[in-house]
């Protein structure tokens, strides 16, 4: 039961069409998207009670395609943690490894799946949030091309950086989610028409590698547990059995993707959660602790420091200092230069291979309350799904098999932009 | 380490840029954290300039107005609000 390990921070149900690709499906959907007339906390105090008055595209698109919505589903404070400790409304715990965390942000999401207590869910991915909770859980997650899917009714974390992506226990289901979400939308300017990137993702799940050209960028393996190359190799085994080869690539960038990335998720964040004043929705200046005491500014600080809890306040603080007067070009403007040159590597290496491959998360899940304490170390466990983000890239995290200790492994998978049928294909040799 | 110490006086410089309040016991944690978080970021001055190819096109629409949310749907969540418009504290 989702009760159980605390995967859902609203049960409430938000039916779906008769008929359609996803009739008599249920999809839980992340808490950062936007349900109208339900609920959405994004996990924080800050909007407890918040109802939105608009669906955000992909509810619009899942329901219209029958699939029901059974639920809102428990995350790190805004997408804001690599565990799904930080919410408000308590952790989450790992169903595939109890006593351990789900991974984050979309720790809820993964979890209902890995239990069975839904049959597919949304997650939302800026520097790792969807691909890590499903390996941890042991389940399927794609990150889309930045452009695929519509952002419209996401609550903003990390604009440039995220997108909203399917988990589900097969790549065959992830891709049948991600084919209803997936394509242009007039209400998100960033979402691109590319030719032929919508169709037939859920098809191309044929688990065919004869002939798939896979490499190996040594710097994500060398850095991982020894637990969690071991059960890497083995995948990569498997998929040679299947008639694939690999090749290692050296991909120099990454060794600086994670200051890059939390430089800039923290900058972009700065601005984003502006908006929570306490006076347009959530949380109510007026019934904070000091109430409409003093000015705007202090009223304003006071119901932020009550809405807020550690980790976004954090954030919200290192951007602000990133992008002040003396730092900006110190902090932004290099992490803006690591971001071109991480995408130029993937550039150079996908002209080589189809795929990359590597562990998703050089650790397996963590046990709970073990991350609390250094937020550091936590950052530095998104050293290889952050690069995608900052590459605009694709990537599917599929199970890769357990360690001794029986904790999940993911094999993540990189791809060319909009080359979301190579990763399904790919994929689904193995899940 | 030495660029990026970071005082107690400095966090709640930015805290107050950032209109968040904070309690002692926060200030003093982030004081020590944060500097350790600065410091690893400071590896970015390893990073070379980097010529960016961005393609970049402006998305251009018609100017034309659509049905949005009424002003009723858009102070549904407001706390206070007066006359059709939000409340907030007085400004100064």
């Amino acid at each position: 039961m989702a009760t159980e390990y605390n995967a859902y921070i609203s049960d409430e149900t938000i039916e779906g069409a008769d008929e359609g690709a996803l009739a008599g499906k249920t999809v839980a959907v992340k808490d950062n998207i936007s349900t109208k007339g339900v609920q959405t906390t994004c996990g924080s105090s800050m909007l407890a009670g918040y109802v939105p008055p608009y669906d955000a595209t992909v509810v619009e698109r899942l329901t219209a395609a029958g699939a029901t919505v059974p639920g809102k589903t428990n995350m790190d404070e805004f997408g804001m943690g690599t565990t799904t400790e930080t919410s408000a409304y308590g952790p989450v715990e790992n169903p595939a490894a109890p006593g351990h965390v789900p991974g984050g942000s979309s720790g809820g999401s993964a979890a209902v799946v890995a239990a069975g207590d839904a049959d597919m869910a949304l997650g939302t991915d800026t520097g790792g949030s969807i691909r890590c909770p499903a390996a941890f859980c042991g389940v399927v997650g794609i990150k889309p091309t930045y452009g695929l899917v519509s952002r419209y009714g996401l609550v903003a974390y990390a604009n440039s950086l995220e997108q909203i992506g399917p988990i589900a226990p097969t790549v065959e289901e992830a891709a049948e989610l991600l084919e209803v979400i997936a394509g242009p939308d007039e209400h998100d300017a960033t979402t691109r028409d590319h030719e032929g990137a919508t169709e037939g993702l859920a098809d191309a799940a044929d688990g065919d590698v004869d002939g798939l050209s896979i490499g190996v960028p040594t710097e994500l393996v060398e850095a991982a547990d020894e637990a969690v190359v071991e059960t890497f190799w083995d995948a990569i085994d498997e998929l040679e059995a299947q008639g694939a080869s690999y090749h290692e690539v050296d991909l120099p960038s990454v060794e600086h993707a994670v200051e890059a990335y939390y430089v800039i998720a923290m900058s972009e964040a700065s601005s984003n959660l502006a908006r929570f004043d306490g006076v347009r929705y959530g949380l109510s200046a007026s019934e904070a602790s000091g109430g409409y005491e003093g000015n705007w500014n202090e009223s304003f600080a006071n119901a932020r420091e009550e809405g807020f809890g550690e980790e976004v306040k954090r954030r919200v603080l290192l951007g602000t200092y990133a992008l002040s007067a003396g730092y900006h070009d110190k902090y932004y403007k290099k992490a803006q230069d690591a971001r071109a040159w991480v995408k130029q590597d993937f550039d150079e290496a996908l002209s080589e291979a189809d795929v990359l491959a590597s562990p998703t998360m050089p650790i397996p899940p963590m046990e709970m309350g073990e991350s609390l304490d250094d937020p550091l170390t936590m950052y530095l466990a998104d050293a290889n799904t952050t690069p995608v983000n900052l590459a605009n890239l694709p990537a599917i995290s599929v199970p890769a098999g357990e360690t001794d200790d029986g904790l999940p492994v993911g094999l993540q998978l990189v791809g060319p932009a909009f080359g979301e049928k190579q990763l399904i294909r790919a994929g689904s040799a193995l899940a | 380490m030495s660029e990026s110490v970071v005082d107690p006086d400095e966090v709640r410089h930015v805290a107050d840029l950032a209109r968040v309040d904070l309690d002692d016991d926060e200030v003093e944690r982030f004081t020590e954290q944060f500097a350790d978080i600065l410091s690893y970021f400071e590896t970015l001055d390893e990073v070379p300039e980097v010529e960016r190819e961005a393609e970049l096109t402006n998305v251009m629409r018609p100017d034309e107005s659509h049905e949005g949310l009424s002003q009723d749907e858009a102070l549904e969540n407001a706390p206070d609000s007066e006359a059709g418009h939000f409340k907030g504290p007085k400004v100064s």
